[in-house]
C-alpha cells in the first residue's frame, strides 16, 4: 500500500487536531474495510487517525432505557454486551454475525457507520431504532447521518464518539448474506418503539439503507410476520448485480422481514 | 505391515505444516531479493501504442522496467501449447500467437504488459501503476456463444472467425441413426459454468540468476518442475536445461492451474539476468482471479435417445468450448481427448457422436482444472439421464441400471477401452448408504416444516493417467506421460524414493514410502521420498490427472521390483541360497525353510562395501524405472445428494452427500477419503456457488472473494465415503486414481436434487439462491399458465 | 518509519518499521516467521490468522504499528515441547492437505474453542462450521478439518 503517517492520539480533541491537519486524513477505528480498500491502492491516505487509544471511546453503558456505545467498541464486544443483549437482543445478534470472528474482534461499530457500506449491518439498526450518532462536534440523528452509499454527514475532521440507541419494546434483525462476500445482500431491521414500529433495509437500497414506509405501515397495524405478505415491495431503486437481481432484493425485503419479525423480542 | 498398502497412516508431512515450518515459495528470500510487478492490461482487447516508464524509473528503488518487444528481441519464445487437434475435416488447428509479455496488442484483461523490478513489494506495486502505457481500445469478444458468429470482432487476425478446431469423435451415422429410431429424445442446453481453481497458495517465482556460474533457479509454484525446465528451456530459451534449475518447494495446492508455465515465471526468469538481482513475484488474489488459467466454459446442446424399453440408442453432442485469449499448454486436451471420448459414460450406447468447436474470446486462457473435461462430459450425461427417467416416469436408478455396461474390457465408441468396475455394485452401495428407501417420508417431514427436499444420482466413469505414450503422441500430445522413479537404499538400510511426480497437498510423502514398507517390510520412518527439485530428480511429468497413484506409484513399485531382485542375489550369494528361496519380509531377508537369513540393512550395507558380491555385480543399490502404462485408469463412482430447498428465498442446503467409489486398489484410505472430500467440494462449488462472470465488455466482475464465492465450511456437509473396488488389470499395483473423482461426479448429483426438489429442469449452474428462486417463480408462472 | 515492540510467542521484538506495514509483513518479513500466510486481498481466506492479545485477528488487516505493546501468537509459537491438541488434531484426523490455509484453520480453530469454553456454549458441527465463516479452505472440502477442531475442543 501507499505509504501514510499513523497517529495515535490520546484524546478526541488530539484526533481533530491529527485530521485537521492532515492532507487526506482518514480515522483508522478498526481497520476492516479502511486496510484491504489501501493494499488494492483503492485508498490512500496520507494520514491515519488510530482513535483506539483515547479514554472512553469504547465500551457499553446503559441508563434509562438508552444504551450508549463508544465508537471504537469492536463487534465482538457489542456482541458479549449484557447491557445489549438485555435491553436491545437485537443488536447483540446483528453484531455477532457482522463479518467472521476475527473481523470481529478489530472492527468497530464507530468505523462502520462512517463508512457507510450499502451493504453493512450496523445502518440498518441506527435506522431501524432511531439512534443518534454522537461526534465530536454534535448529535446526528440517523435520517440526517446517512446521505446514500459510502457517504454519511460527517464533516472530514469529524469523529465518532459514541452512538445512542434507544431501547425498544421489541426488535428483530434478518439478514441474507451475499453468498461471496457474506455481506448483507439484504438486512432488515425490525423496531417497535413508542413511537411506533420502524423498519430499515440495508443491503438492498442502491442509495444505501432506508426506511420501508409500507413494512412500517402494515406491521404498525399488526405486528406479525404475515403482515408482511400484503405488503407491496417495489423493486425501484434496489440495487441489481451479479449475485442479487432488484426483484430478488425485493423478494428478500419480505423474507428477511418476515423473519425478523418473527425473531423480534 | 501396519504401514503398507491400504494402511491409514498418519502423514508425516504434516508436522512442517502445522507447525508453520512449510516452506512455500514466498516464504524463500534472497540476499540481494528484488521484487516483481506487472503492469496489466485493464482492457479485454486493445493495441498497445507507447509505454512511457519514466515516471516508475524515476521512483528511488525501482530497478528496471522491461516490456515484451524488449523480451522478443532478447529471444524469448512465445507460449507453447501442448497438444495438436486436428479438425474434422482433417486441417490442424490455428491459435493465435501468446507473447508471455504484449508486444502489440492485449487480448484480456490482465495480459502483462511490462515487469517492474524494485527494492520492495509495496513499491514494485505502486510504481507499476505509475507506468503510462496508452491503448487503443478495439471492440472485445467475451462470450463464447457470440465468437462463432458473423460479425464478431477477430480476436487473432490468424485465427478467422475465432475457431481454433472444429473436432468431432465417435459415429455421426450411427447416432443419428439411434436418434431417429428412439421413441423418446430427451434434449438439453447446458453451460457448464466457467470457474477458477483458486488454490489457496497464489502464484509466485523467485528467479535467481547467478552470474559467475551462468545459471538460473527457479522456485516455482508448479504441479511439475521439470515440465517447466523443459518447456522454458527447449521453447522459452532461458537457457538450456543443465543450466536451469527448478524447484517446486512446498506448494499450496494445484488443481490443474499450477501445471501451466506462465508468463510471470518467464519473465522473473529473464529479469533476474537482466537486473542481476535475485527477482521475486507473488500474484495478489486479484492477479490471480485475472490470470491463472479459468476452466470449464462449455454451451452444449445435446440430444439423448431412448426406445420403449429405455434402453439408450443414440447420444449427440454440439459443444462450444471458450479457450480463452490464448491457448494455455493442455488447453486443446481437455475439451476434447478428456471429454468427448467420455461420452459413453457408465452406459452401453451404440450411437455417439461429438462436435466441439474450440473458440477464442478475449478473457484469461482456460485450460485443465481438477477433471478436466470430464466433469463437462458427466454433467452433461447424468443430467440427461436423469431428466430421461423424470420424462419416461422411471426410477432414475432403475433408468441407469438399464444401460449399464457390465462386461469388460469394453470398447465405447468413442476411442476410449474401459478395462474395469463394477457400476451396479457402486450403485448398490450408494443407495444403501443414502437410505434411499427412506426418502419419502424424509421429503414429507421436510415438507412440513416448509422446505423441498430432493434426491439427485450420479453415476460416473473417468479416465485417469493419460497413457500410453504412443497413444496420446498419435492424438496430438506433444508429451509422452509415462512416469519415472528411482529407489536409492543406503549403506545403512534406509531407502529414498525419487519420483517425478509432485505433491502438493496429495500426502505423496506418506503414500509412496508405504510402497516401500509394504514391499520390503521395513518401518516407513526408514523411507523418505524425494520430489520437486530437478537437480535432485532426473525426470517426471509431474503430477495432474489422478496419475500419481497409476502411473507415479506403479513406476516405484517397478523400481522397487528390480531392487528387490538385486537384494535377492545379493543375499542368495552371502547365505549360499538359490535367489528363488531368498524371502523378504519384516525387515529380513532370510532364506525360506531355515534360519539363515541377514538384517535388510546388512544386504544394503554388503551392496556397497562390495567385498562380496556375485560374480560381475556392480556394487550399490539403487534402481530406476519409467513405466508407461498400457491404458488409462477407469475410476467411477455413485454419488447421491440429497438437499433441501427454502422456498422462499431459494437458498439450497446439502442435507445428505454420499460416495461410493470404485478407485481399484487403496493405497491409504485417510487420504483417499480426503481426496474425495475436497473434490466434492470443488464440485459442490461449481454447482452451488462459483462462477467466473466477465461483462459485455470483458471486464472481469469476479476479480476477489468480495464477488467469487468459494464454498465455506457452512455450505457443505459432512460426507459419507465408502469404496466398491475393483483392481486396475493395467498397471501393477491395480491402482485406478482418486484425485479427480470427486469433481467430476458430484455436480449432476447436485443438480440433479435441485431439480427434483423444485419440480424444474430449468435451472442451470451455479445453483445460487437467486438462480434456484427464478427457476421456481418461472415454473410456478408456466404452471399457473398450464 | 515508527519504532515498535511486539511480544511475538513470548519473546520481545522492537523494531523500526514503516506506519502502514501490516502485521503479516512483520511476523514474515521483519521475524522471518512464516508459518502466517496471505492467499487473499480482502482480509477472507483467513490464511493469515494469529492471536493478538488472546484473540483471533487476521494479521492482513492490521497495522504492525497499531499493536505496540502487544502479545502476538501464531502458529510457530503453539508446540510447546509437544504439540498443541489442535495440531495434535489436524494431523490425527487428516485436517489439512497441501498445509498452507492450516495454520490459520489451527488458530481460527483454538480461538473459536476457548470463546466457546469461556462462554460454556457447546461447539458442536454446525457452530464449528458457522465460525469458519473466516476461513477458507480448498483442499479438504471442511469435513476433516471439523472433525478435528470437534476433537481438540474435547482435549483443550
Amino acid at each position: 500500500m501507499h505509504a501514510a503517517k499513523y497517529h495515535k492520539p490520546a484524546s478526541v480533541a488530539d484526533a481533530v487536531a491529527a485530521l485537521s491537519g492532515a492532507e487526506d486524513g482518514k480515522v483508522l477505528a478498526g481497520g476492516q474495510t479502511l486496510l484491504p480498500t489501501m493494499k488494492q491502492h483503492l485508498a490512500a491516505p496520507s494520514d491515519l487517525v488510530d482513535i483506539r487509544g483515547i479514554d472512553g471511546m469504547s465500551g457499553v453503558s446503559a441508563s434509562d432505557g438508552v444504551i450508549t456505545i463508544g465508537a471504537a467498541t469492536t463487534h465482538a464486544e457489542v456482541a458479549a454486551s449484557s447491557a445489549v443483549q438485555e435491553h436491545i437482543p437485537a443488536l447483540a445478534c446483528l453484531a455477532a454475525g457482522i463479518g467472521d470472528p476475527a473481523v470481529r474482534h478489530m472492527g468497530t461499530i464507530g468505523g462502520s457507520l462512517a463508512n457507510n457500506d450499502p451493504a453493512a449491518d450496523y445502518p440498518a439498526a441506527v435506522l431501524g431504532l432511531g439512534a443518534t450518532v454522537v461526534t465530536n462536534a454534535r448529535e446526528i440523528s440517523p435520517e440526517d447521518f446517512f446521505e446514500g452509499m459510502f457517504a454519511t454527514a460527517l464533516d472530514d475532521d469529524e469523529i465518532i464518539t459514541a452512538i445512542r440507541f434507544p431501547a425498544p419494546q421489541a426488535s428483530g434483525y434478518a439478514k441474507f448474506r451475499n453468498p461471496a462476500s457474506r455481506y448483507a445482500m439484504t438486512g432488515v431491521f425490525v423496531a417497535q418503539t413508542g413511537d411506533g414500529v420502524r423498519v430499515a433495509v440495508t443491503g438492498a437500497g442502491d442509495d444505501g439503507v432506508f426506511r420501508h414506509d409500507g413494512l412500517e405501515a402494515a406491521l404498525g397495524a399488526d405486528f406479525s410476520a404475515g403482515a408482511c405478505d400484503g405488503v407491496e415491495i417495489s423493486a425501484d431503486g434496489l440495487l441489481s448485480d451479479i449475485h442479487a437481481s432488484a426483484e430478488y432484493r425485493a423478494n428478500l425485503i419480505r423474507q428477511m422481514a418476515k423473519r425478523a419479525v418473527s425473531g423480534a423480542t | 505391515m501396519s504401514d503398507g498398502i491400504g494402511a491409514r497412516v498418519k502423514r508425516r508431512e504434516d508436522k512442517r505444516f502445522i507447525t508453520g515450518k512449510g516452506k512455500y515459495t514466498d516464504d524463500i528470500r534472497m540476499d540481494n531479493q528484488a521484487y516483481a510487478a506487472f503492469v496489466r492490461s485493464p482492457h479485454a482487447s486493445a493495441r498497445v501504442t507507447n509505454i512511457d516508464a519514466s515516471a516508475a524509473l524515476a521512483m528511488e528503488g525501482v530497478v528496471a522496467v522491461h516490456t515484451g518487444p524488449e523480451m522478443k528481441e532478447d529471444g524469448i519464445g512465445d507460449i507453447i501449447t501442448g497438444w495438436a487437434i486436428t479438425s474434422k475435416d482433417g486441417s490442424p488447428m490455428t491459435c493465435g500467437v501468446w507473447n508471455p509479455m504484449v508486444t502489440e496488442f492485449a487480448r484480456y484483461v490482465g495480459d502483462a504488459i511490462a515487469i517492474v523490478i524494485a527494492d520492495t513489494q509495496d513499491l514494485a506495486r505502486i510504481a507499476a501503476e505509475a507506468v503510462e502505457v496508452t491503448y487503443e481500445e478495439l471492440p472485445a469478444c467475451v462470450n463464447p456463444a457470440d465468437a462463432l458468429k458473423d460479425g464478431a470482432p477477430q480476436v487473432h487476425g490468424n485465427v478467422p472467425g475465432n475457431l481454433i478446431f472444429d473436432w468431432e469423435v465417435g459415429d455421426e451415422a450411427a447416432a443419428d441413426e439411434g436418434l431417429a429410431k428412439a421413441t423418446h429424445v430427451t434434449e438439453i442446453d447446458l453451460i457448464n459454468n466457467r470457474l477458477s481453481p483458486n488454490a489457496i497458495e497464489p502464484r509466485s517465482a523467485v528467479a535467481i540468476f547467478d552470474d559467475a556460474e551462468d545459471h538460473y533457479t527457479l522456485y516455482s509454484t508448479s504441479q511439475n518442475p521439470h515440465v517447466a525446465r523443459l518447456v522454458l528451456s527447449a521453447f522459452y530459451n532461458v537457457a538450456p536445461e543443465h543450466k536451469l534449475r527448478v524447484i517446486a518447494p512446498d506448494v499450496g495446492g494445484g488443481f490443474g492451474s499450477k501445471i501451466y508455465i506462465y508468463p510471470e515465471e518467464i519473465a522473473c526468469l529473464w529479469a533476474s539476468m537482466k537486473t542481476k538481482r535475485s527477482v521475486k513475484w507473488t500474484a495478489q488474489r486479484t492477479e490471480s482471479f485475472m490470470t491463472d488459467a479459468h476452466a470449464r466454459d462449455h454451451v452444449t446442446k445435446a440430444r439423448m435417445g431412448f426406445d420403449a424399453d429405455g434402453k439408450i440408442t443414440g447420444f449427440k453432442i454440439d459443444t462450444i468450448a471458450n479457450i480463452g485469449a490464448y491457448v494455455s499448454l493442455f488447453a486443446t486436451a481437455t475439451p476434447t481427448y478428456l471429454y468427448g471420448t467420455l461420452a459413453s459414460g457408465v452406459y452401453d450406447i451404440p450411437g455417439i457422436y461429438c462436435n466441439v468447436k474450440a473458440v477464442h474470446t478475449n478473457t484469461a486462457p482456460v485450460d485443465a482444472y481438477r477433471g478436466a473435461g470430464r466433469p463437462e462430459a458427466t454433467y452433461m450425461i447424468e443430467r440427461l439421464i436423469e431428466m430421461s427417467a423424470r420424462q419416461l416416469g422411471m426410477d432414475p436408478a432403475e433408468l441407469r441400471r438399464k444401460n449399464f455396461i457390465r462386461e469388460f474390457p469394453y470398447q465405447t465408441p468413442v476411442i476410449l477401452q474401459y478395462d474395469s468396475g463394477d457400476f451396479d455394485a457402486c450403485l448398490d452401495k450408494a443407495q444403501a448408504l443414502a437410505d434411499v428407501a427412506g426418502f419419502p417420508a424424509r421429503k414429507a417431514e421436510a415438507a412440513a416444516r416448509g422446505k423441498l427436499r430432493g434426491i439427485g444420482y450420479s453415476t460416473f466413469i473417468e479416465a485417469c493417467g493419460i497413457a500410453p505414450s504412443a497413444a496420446v503422441g498419435s492424438l496430438g500430445s506433444a508429451v509422452g506421460l509415462w512416469e519415472s522413479a528411482e529407489v536409492r537404499v543406503n549403506p545403512v538400510g534406509t531407502i529414498e524414493i525419487l519420483t517425478g511426480c509432485h505433491s502438493h497437498g496429495q500426502g505423496h510423502e506418506t503414500t509412496f514410502c508405504q510402497l516401500a514398507a509394504e514391499k520390503f517390510g521395513v518401518p516407513i520412518d526408514n523411507v523418505k521420498l524425494v520430489h520437486g527439485d530437478t537437480d535432485a530428480v532426473q525426470f517426471g511429468m509431474g503430477t495432474y490427472g489422478s496419475r500419481s497413484g497409476p502411473v507415479g506409484m506403479s513406476a516405484v513399485m517397478k523400481a522397487l521390483e528390480k531392487v528387490e531382485a538385486k537384494v535377492k542375489k545379493i543375499a542368495a550369494h552371502q547365505l549360499e541360497a538359490s535367489e528363488d528361496d531368498i524371502v523378504i519380509e519384516g525387515g529380513e531377508v532370510s532364506v525360506a525353510g531355515t534360519d539363515k537369513k541377514m538384517a535388510w540393512h546388512e544386504v544394503g550395507l554388503a551392496a556397497y562395501i562390495a567385498h562380496n558380491l556375485p560374480e560381475g555385480m556392480e556394487p550399490g543399490l539403487k534402481e530406476g524405472s519409467f513405466f508407461d502404462p498400457v491404458n488409462f485408469s477407469f475410476p467411477s463412482g455413485c454419488f447421491i445428494c440429497e438437499v433441501e430447498v427454502d422456498p422462499d428465498t431459494g437458498e439450497t442446503e446439502i442435507v445428505q452427500f454420499v460416495s461410493a467409489d470404485d478407485f481399484g486398489v487403496i493405497i491409504n484410505p485417510m487420504i483417499v477419503e480426503g481426496q474425495v472430500h475436497g473434490g466434492v467440494t470443488q464440485g459442490i462449488g461449481q454447482a452451488l456457488t462459483e462462477c467466473v462472470v466477465y461483462d459485455e465488455s470483458g471486464q472481469l466482475v469476479t476479480g476477489s472473494y468480495m464477488d467469487y464465492t468459494m464454498p465455506r465450511a457452512d455450505n457443505v456437509p459432512s460426507f459419507k465415503v465408502e469404496h466398491s473396488s475393483t483392481p486396475s488389470p493395467t498397471n501393477p499395483l491395480g491402482i485406478k486414481g482418486c484425485g479427480e473423482a470427486g469433481a467430476i461426479g458430484s455436480p449432476p448429483a447436485v443438480i440433479n436434487a435441485i431439480t427434483d426438489a423444485i419440480g424444474t429442469d430449468n435451472l442451470q449452474m451455479p445453483a445460487t439462491p437467486q438462480a434456484v428462486w427464478m427457476a421456481l417463480q418461472s415454473a410456478q408462472t408456466s404452471m399457473a399458465a398450464e | 518509519m515508527t519504532q515498535v515492540s511486539i511480544t511475538v510467542n513470548g519473546k520481545a521484538s522492537s523494531r523500526d518499521i514503516p506506519d502502514t506495514m501490516l502485521l503479516s509483513d512483520f511476523l514474515r518479513e521483519e521475524l522471518r516467521l512464516t508459518g502466517t500466510h496471505i492467499g487473499c486481498d480482502t482480509s477472507q481466506c483467513g490464511a493469515c490468522v494469529v492471536h493478538v492479545n488472546g484473540k483471533a485477528v487476521k494479521s492482513c488487516t492490521a497495522l504492525a504499528v497499531s499493536l505496540d505493546g502487544a502479545e502476538v501468537t501464531t502458529v510457530e509459537g503453539l508446540a510447546n515441547g509437544e504439540l498443541h491438541p489442535m495440531q495434535a488434531a489436524f494431523n490425527e484426523h487428516h485436517g489439512l492437505q497441501c498445509g498452507f490455509c492450516t495454520p490459520g484453520m489451527i488458530m481460527s480453530g483454538i480461538d473459536m474453542v476457548n470463546r466457546y469454553k469461556a462462554e460454556g456454549r457447546t461447539l458442536d458441527e454446525a457452530a464449528i462450521r458457522h465460525e469458519l465463516e473466516g476461513n477458507i479452505c480448498r483442499c479438504t472440502g471442511y469435513h476433516n478439518i471439523v472433525k478435528a477442531i470437534g476433537d481438540a475442543a474435547a482435549k483443550m
